[in-house]
This record gives structure tokens, C-alpha cells and sequence, in this order.
């Protein structure tokens, strides 16, 4: 029987032959992702530690990257407890402060690769589909259990088959295609769904793939999948992981899908998500000149190398508008390095940006850059929600990173375009 | 028995704000600040056997626990959805509360009816209707009954 992605893959990690969407099955993970969170987690099973231990140091992924440096007496306490876990537990892969975000670092490190499967206490697990790896978030509970049996039940589920066809326009980058996807299906448009992306994907990078796997919980789905392709392996041969560590899986050719779906990549244009839906997506003309007060250029949707260039060829030799707060934040310490040997850094903190440490910063409105009532913020991140920023009487707009940078400039929302072309 | 009545795509935010996520963990910590910029009125008046009824994608967002503590602390009996968000949704089945998806139930409800809950038989009374929900798979049954996830799994570890 012709496979899905989903189905393939699920079916040889429950060592099953057959399995059909609705099934539940017993898989036992790669890795599984944990972060600041980690230090409720084993506080939950601590007894269970300490009588059985916990199923294997190989298995645990632990990044401190949500609230860091520790904002307070109890998150710095949080961060204590995790590092006298992972020395207790001999722990393989822990990465403390400023090492950068949990999922930039797992695929960054050679973490989450094509075939493998990988679960998370994180809703943005579902990133390591550009990698081609099957990837989704569960909670705290959920990884407790986890670290100490090894395994978990997964729903096998149904498949959606998106098609692209085109390039990309200048100006025009993946983050406006995940938001005009998203806009266009809904907020749960995908919900319960393993999204497959087929068709003309060879011009989008992984650093591409990544905004759009990542966003593919702002649709509800489980995962969200791009195949293993001459991309991936130049990547992973760049950051030096060999041909023959891992087993790619694809879709077969007579897979059955519950919803096919054509974008023709040609006629995205750029687009921002406004308050207080991830779908609630207007063309950026239609929002044009709405005045805003901080602009956020980072997270695990959009901080990447590539990123901060784009944004960087957009503020060179300029300043942004002196009613704004331009905040930067690298997702990872190698990113930030590279950022700084060539020269983009030095680009950002002339047009006025400030540099905030590889980490979610004030993405989930912990600390660093919470808003003030009334007040409006441009950000690449992924999600816009009411109050996401430490505010419910804030609002949050979503773009890509260009579209960010434009918009800095003149304190308004502007169409990226406008500054690229001139 | 009140009954909570919200519309779509109530997110993890709405739920328990993220400002709160790395401070407050445990129900105590939690309760004051559940659906605080949803409904201010709710932590404060919710009482054991209240039910929430909400349209789609309720829970859509982060992976957040706390809501589902939350509402599992401050008695709510169930929520009914048109569809729920599946971190949030596990997330209930791992803190043994029970969820509803009956968008036909939803839709019949209006401000005012009576609603009655049959678990044992899958049934719920809005009004003088009654709506049908599919029965759990016998692998989430095992967990409910166990009275949680973590409850599984230590029972899981003693067998061994």
C-alpha cells in the first residue's frame, strides 16, 4: 500500500506494516526537546528519577533559551535545577545561555536529520520538517513520561499535499508564503495534519523551509514536512554530517491525501498577520502607514543568518525612525558569529538596533521588550496572539524579516519593496 | 452549573498568559491567572461542575500545560468545542480532563439551555437535544483510567 510521509514513517518507528490514519501507535523517539521548562518537568517525576533513572542520557535534548539570563530569583533557580540535572544525568545534549534557540540549535548541531523522528515540550518541535525529519510538540507531562519510558502514543495522522510551483518575487520572501498559506486555510486549517510540501522547492534554502515548517503549527498541523533533496545534503554536508548517518524517508508516488492544495509561488506578494490571529493576513498595502513603536527582528521563525542580512542590506548607512525600537535577536551563538564577522552586526547597531542575546527574547513576553498598552509591535516571529508580548492591550503585527526592516525605517508599516527597488 | 461560553481559536494565551509560564506551575500558582485576558470574571467566579463551551481550535497555540491544570483544579467538568488544538488536546488527556469535540452540540446551544452530560454512553443534552460523541480509543481509556499520564507510566514502571 503507497504511503504517505507520515504514515511511512510512523509505520517503521511502531515496526507496523500497515497503519491508516486514526490509529494509534507506540513509537519510541530519537530525541526529545526540552527547555527552560525541563525544571518543571523532572519535578514531577523526581521520586521516578531516583528509583529508576531516566531511560537513556542519548535521548534528551536540553537548551536554555526562553528566559535568559535568568530574569528572576526563581527562573535563575529553574536554570540551577536543570544543570545539576544534566550533570547528574550525564546528560549528552544540553546547551546553556546564549548558546541560542532549542530549534535552531537541534537542527544547527546535526540534532534532527532526514528519516528520524523527534518530539518535543515545545509547540515549535514541528521545525525539524526542513530537515526532512518527522518532528512535533507535546507537553510537560507528556516529556516526563517520556524521560522515563522512552516512548509515547502518536495518532497516525492524515495528510495534507501542498504543491508549489513558481519563484519566489524579489521583495517577497518564505515568511509572506507561510502567512499566505495559513491566511488562506485558516488557523486550523491543518489541524490533527501532517502537511507535506512537494513541487518547485529547490530555490527555497533550509533557512526557508525552517520559517515554513516552524509555522506549520500556526495551522494546526502535527508536522510539516519538505523531502530530502540536493538542499538538505548540502546543508547537512555544511555543518558536517555525512551521507551515511541517516535514511531519508519520502511520500509514495500513489500516497493517499485528505486535501491537495497549488500556490503559485509567483503570485505571493508581501503580506502581514495582524491582531490577534496568526490567519487574520492582510497584503501589506492594505496596512501600509499603521504606526508602530518596536520592531522585532529574530526567534526561531526568522533569526536566522540570512535573516539579519536581509535586514542588514536594507539599514545599511541608515537610521531608523527615532519613534521606534528596533530589538535583533540571533538564534544562535554560531549565527551571531558569523553575523559579526561579516560586518552585519556592526550595520544593525549603527541604524540603531539593539542586540539581545541568542535566545526566545520577548517573543512569549517573559522579559526583554514587553509592550505597553496601546503600544504596536512589527515582528518576524511566529505568533501574534493577544497578550503574547506581556500586554493584552498591545498589538502584534507578523511579517518577514524585510518587511520589518523597511518598516523601522519610517516607524510605519511599509512595504519592503518600496525601499529594495530604490 | 454556569456555563463558559467563548468563541474561536481561544489560544494558550488567552488561557493562561506566557508571562506567567516559567513562574507559576503548579495549580495554586496558576488559578488566579486562568483565562486572565480572556475573562477577568472567570478565575473568580468558575465553581466545581461548570462546563465551557467554544467554538474551533480551542487551545491553538503554545505547549502550555497550565491551562489544562488549571481547569482540571478549578472543577470544570468539560469543555465542548468545534475542534480543539491537538498539543492541548493530548495535554488534557495526559492531566485526565476530559474534552468534547461535538460541533453539532456546540451549535445547538444557545444562552439560557440546560446541558447534561452522559460519559459512561457518549451523549450530551443541550436543551431538549441530544448529540452523540465518538467514544475515546481504548489506549487514551487505559490513560483516563489510570487517572493520568504520569499515573500510566509509574504503574508502567512498577510492572516492570
Amino acid at each position: 500500500m503507497d504511503m504517505t510521509f507520515a504514515e511511512k514513517i510512523l509505520s517503521k518507528y511502531s515496526n507496523l506494516k500497515e497503519i491508516v490514519p486514526g490509529q494509534i501507535v507506540t513509537v519510541q523517539p530519537d530525541h526529545l526537546l526540552t527547555h527552560d521548562n525541563t525544571a518543571a518537568i523532572i519535578q514531577k517525576i523526581k521520586p521516578e528519577i531516583n528509583e529508576y533513572g531516566i531511560y537513556s542520557k542519548s535521548l534528551p535534548i536540553i537548551v536554555l533559551d526562553h528566559v535568559i539570563p535568568a530574569s528572576s530569583e526563581k527562573t535563575a533557580n529553574n536554570h540551577k535545577i536543570i544543570r545539576e540535572f544534566v550533570k547528574n544525568n550525564k546528560i549528552e545534549n544540553f546547551f546553556d545561555v546564549g548558546n541560542g534557540i532549542c530549534h535552531q540549535l537541534v537542527i544547527e548541531k546535526g540534532l534532527a536529520l532526514p528519516g528520524k523522528l523527534l518530539l518535543g515540550s515545545d509547540s515549535h518541535t514541528c521545525s525539524y520538517g526542513a530537515i526532512a525529519a518527522f518532528s512535533s510538540g507535546i507537553d510537560r507531562t507528556e516529556a516526563a513520561s517520556l524521560l522515563l519510558t522512552g516512548e509515547t502514543w502518536l495518532k497516525v495522522p492524515k495528510s495534507i499535499k501542498i504543491d508549489l510551483t513558481g519563484f519566489l518575487n524579489p521583495g517577497v520572501y518564505s515568511k509572506d508564503l507561510i502567512l499566505h498559506i495559513i491566511g488562506d486555510i485558516s488557523a486550523s486549517g491543518a489541524n490533527y495534519c501532517s502537511v507535506e510540501f512537494h513541487g518547485n522547492v529547490k530555490n527555497l534554502t533550509i533557512d526557508d523551509r525552517f520559517t515554513i515548517a516552524n509555522m506549520g503549527i500556526e495551522m494546526g498541523a502535527k508536522n510539516a514536512l519538505f523531502f530530502y533533496d540536493e538542499v538538505t545534503k548540502k546543508y547537512l554536508n555544511q555543518i558536517g554530517v555525512t551521507d551515511s548517518s541517516y535514511n531519508p524517508i519520502n511520500a509514495d508516488i500513489g500516497a493517499k491525501y485528505y486535501k491537495e492544495l497549488k500556490y503559485n509561488l509567483n503570485e505571493i506578494s508581501p503580506v502581514v498577520a495582524c491582531p490577534h490571529t496568526v490567519d487574520n493576513v492582510k497584503s501589506v498595502e492594505e496596512v501600509t502607514n499603521i504606526d508602530i513603536q518596536q520592531c522585532l527582528i529574530g526567534t526561531c521563525t526568522n533569526g536566522r543568518f540570512s535573516d539579519l542580512k536581509i535586514a542588514a542590506e536594507i539599514l545599511k548607512d541608515k537610521k531608523i525612525d527615532s519613534d521606534v525600537r528596533l530589538l535583533i535577536l540571533p538564534a544562535s551563538k554560531d549565527i551571531f558569529e558569523k553575523a559579526l564577522n561579516y560586518g552585519i552586526i556592526e550595520i544593525l547597531v549603527k541604524a540603531g538596533g539593539v542586540i539581545l542575546p541568542p535566545g526566545c527574547g520577548p517573543c512569549l513576553g517573559a522579559h526583554q521588550g514587553v509592550l505597553a498598552p496601546g503600544e504596536r509591535c512589527l515582528s518576524t516571529a511566529n505568533r501574534n496572539f493577544k497578550g503574547r508580548m506581556g500586554c493584552k492591550e498591545a498589538e502584534i503585527y507578523l511579517a518577514s524579516p524585510a518587511t520589518v526592516a523597511a518598516s523601522a525605517l519610517f516607524g510605519k508599516i511599509t512595504d519592503p519593496r518600496e525601499v529594495i527597488d530604490k | 452549573m454556569k456555563i463558559w461560553r467563548y468563541g474561536d481559536n481561544i489560544d494558550t494565551d488567552m488561557l493562561f498568559p506566557g508571562k506567567y509560564v516559567y513562574t507559576c506551575s503548579i495549580a495554586e500558582e496558576i488559578k488566579p491567572h486562568l483565562l486572565e485576558d480572556l475573562d477577568p470574571s472567570f478565575s473568580k467566579n468558575v465553581k466545581e461542575g461548570d462546563i465551557i463551551i467554544a467554538g474551533k481550535n480551542f487551545g491553538c497555540g503554545s505547549s502550555r500545560e497550565q491551562p489544562v491544570i488549571g481547569l482540571k483544579a478549578v472543577g470544570i467538568k468539560t469543555v465542548i468545542a468545534i475542534s480543539y488544538a491537538r498539543i492541548f488536546y493530548r495535554s488534557a488527556i495526559n492531566q485526565g480532563l476530559f474534552l468534547i469535540e461535538c460541533p453539532e452540540a456546540v451549535e445547538a446551544y444557545s444562552d439560557g439551555d440546560k446541558v447534561e452530560i452522559d460519559m459512561e454512553n457518549g451523549k450530551i443534552f443541550v436543551g431538549n437535544k441530544t448529540f452523540i460523541f465518538p467514544k475515546l480509543p481504548e489506549q487514551i481509556i487505559a490513560i483516563r483510567d489510570a487517572g493520568g499520564l504520569l499515573e500510566y507510566t509509574r504503574q508502567k514502571l512498577k510492572k516492570r
